[in-house]
């Protein structure tokens, strides 16, 4: 029990709980009701078309093509990044860091725009692509280029605070007992970060299924060709199909709330704070 | 970068080199990471972003300000920022009054109401911006209430604002959730003892010593805000001059095929966000060392 003179009187809590729960309701909740009701209003059957449509199936395909790829690159680059800067000392590392966290501060648009610059048809590498018949912008590969753009830091944001907090006695002491630098990876440095990157990737992962702005301006938007589902939602939401889109966009929304959920059970089971911010 | 050295303290059977410009180690693998990092780092990143500054810098002052600083444009940054602003605002109180209740309060569903914040960090932002407009529409579950007081939301500045609440209010309630929970009970305990009301110790106690980390959550907010998308343009009318935010005019002009057009405007656009990390750098730094003390 708290006191009286380090609390609020209980009008004051009231108040403040109301406020901010009603706050919480009206951002957060009712954006995700209205997304499965607008799905189911035209009944369970119209929900099942849209989703098994050939179209969403295969934006659903393309989406998960594409962050299969994206994510193992940015968990290699993670980890990689997250080794040099925590176990060893070098000049420029917090520039470095800054640089990797710069996708983050990057409007998604010009995030997409950047590998307009360099690959599209007038682009600097536009002319030689186009001899050697390589298509990257409105194609696929442009899709997941500005995918591990708008995803680049995840992994690695959340290794550097962690692996810097553990320190390099670990890894140390598995040397000096004979171990090879990869076995001292696999059994002394894994295990301990496996809680973090289990966590960035989930964020990773969520974040490349969901990306729009960045994808939208590499992508073209070919039907069943390099349409991924948030733009597949996109689409069928300005043809007016909003039960279809609504459907599409309810597989997204559940998609999130696994990751929610995932994200809360690892904070909890294992007390792990994201952000290197313990309490 | 190559010269190489041995340590003098390393255990028989590792022979290692070692790039000159770091402090030696026994731990293996500097060449390989580093060099893969520092890598990828410029190919995805360094590399693309500068095309956007060099595309520009071959454009010349005068196509240059005829685009970014047209009148268009400069309608397009005062909504952007603007609503962002707006938004960061109404986030930075609202984020901190639902801080206070995740730190302070107890209460059934706790675990649910702190998973919910992060919400709008993993959902799509295209899900968001439908979501949004279909709240807020004349005949949607919100609008059907407003539109009888002659408030429109949907296809108005007012909707940009309230779905860039949606955006940014994690930033904030994450930046001052942990502050909060390191203040000690003592200061309070303190300021109490000392003859303080409860709200004299809010402001006077707890208010200075969350306000780095408020300040930080309030610019992330604002950084994400101003570059923001998905969410904004199914709300958003897209009319120009009124409702067109700057990331949507980068579109229209490459659907126009205009790239230097659009690179001009992506280029004020970065210059804004990398001041703002500056800004936000500076801030977290201030905050650190607030914690610290």
């Amino acid at each position: 029990m708290r006191n009286g003179a380090t609390s609020e009187s209980r009008l004051a809590r009231a108040t403040i709980m109301t406020l901010g729960l009603g706050f919480l309701g009206l951002f957060l909740v009712m954006p995700l009701l209205v997304v499965f009701a607008q799905a189911l209003a035209s009944g369970i059957g119209a929900y099942a078309d849209a989703v098994l449509e050939p179209d969403a199936l295969a934006a659903m395909k393309l989406t998960l093509t594409v962050a299969a790829i994206s994510v193992p690159l940015n968990i290699a680059f993670g980890v990689a990044a997250a080794w040099a800067i925590t176990k060893f000392d070098f000049p420029g590392k917090s520039i470095l860091i800054t640089f990797i966290d710069l996708p983050f501060s990057v409007s998604p648009v010009v995030s997409g725009l950047i590998y307009v610059l360099l690959f599209g048809a007038q682009g600097w590498l536009g002319p030689w692509l186009a001899e050697h018949d390589v298509q990257i912008i409105f194609a696929v590969p442009g899709i997941v280029l500005a995918t591990v753009f708008v995803t680049f830091p995840f992994v690695a944001r959340e290794l550097i605070p962690l692996m810097a907090e553990q320190g390099r006695d670990d890894e140390e002491a598995a040397l000096s007992l004979g171990a090879s630098g990869w076995q001292a990876f696999w059994h002394a440095t894994l295990p301990n970060i496996r809680w973090g990157l289990l966590y960035g990737v989930l964020l990773c992962n969520a974040r490349a299924m969901g990306e729009f702005g960045a994808v939208s301006v590499v992508s073209g938007h070919i039907r069943g060709e390099t349409n991924t589902m948030p733009l597949h939602v996109e689409i069928l939401y300005n043809e007016y199909n909003f039960v279809a889109a609504f459907a599409v966009a309810s597989l997204l929304a559940l998609l999130a709330l696994v990751t929610l959920v995932l994200k809360s059970f690892l904070e909890w089971r294992y007390d792990y704070h994201g952000k290197g911010t313990g309490h | 970068m190559t010269a190489t050295a041995t340590a003098g303290h390393i255990p028989p059977g590792h022979r290692m080199r070692r790039p000159c410009f770091r402090a030696p180690s026994i731990i293996p693998g500097f060449g390989l990471t580093f060099g893969l990092s520092l890598t990828w780092l410029c190919l995805i990143v360094l590399i693309p972003l500068s095309a956007v500054f060099i595309k520009t810098a071959g454009m010349g002052w005068d196509h240059f300000s005829s685009v970014a600083l047209s009148e268009r444009a400069i309608a397009a940054y005062r909504l952007s920022f603007g609503a962002s602003l707006g938004a960061a605002f109404i986030n930075a109180v609202f984020g901190l009054m639902i801080a206070w209740i995740l730190v302070r309060y107890d209460f059934v569903g706790k675990r649910v109401v702190n998973a919910l914040v992060d919400l709008p960090f993993a959902l799509p932002t295209a899900v968001a911006g439908i979501a949004f407009t279909s709240l807020y529409a004349d005949n949607g579950w919100i609008g059907q209430y407003l539109e009888p007081l002659g408030i429109k939301v949907a296809f108005t500045q007012f909707g940009v604002v309230i779905t860039l609440v949606f955006i940014g209010l994690p930033f904030v309630v994450r930046s001052v959730e942990p502050v909060l929970a390191d203040i000690g009970k003592d200061v309070e305990e303190a300021s109490a003892s000392l003859g303080a009301t409860r709200a004299q110790t809010f402001r006077r106690v707890i208010l200075p010593a969350i306000l780095p980390a408020l300040l930080t959550g309030f610019a992330l907010a604002f950084a994400r805000g101003v570059g923001e998308y998905g969410s904004v343009i199914f709300i958003a009318g897209n009319m120009p001059y009124e409702t067109e935010i700057a990331p949507l005019l980068i579109i229209t002009q490459l659907e126009q095929y205009d790239y230097a057009g659009a690179t001009a405007i992506a280029t004020v656009m970065l210059i804004a966000s990398f001041s703002l990390l500056l800004l936000i750098n500076l801030l977290q730094a201030w905050s650190r060392r607030r914690t610290v003390d």
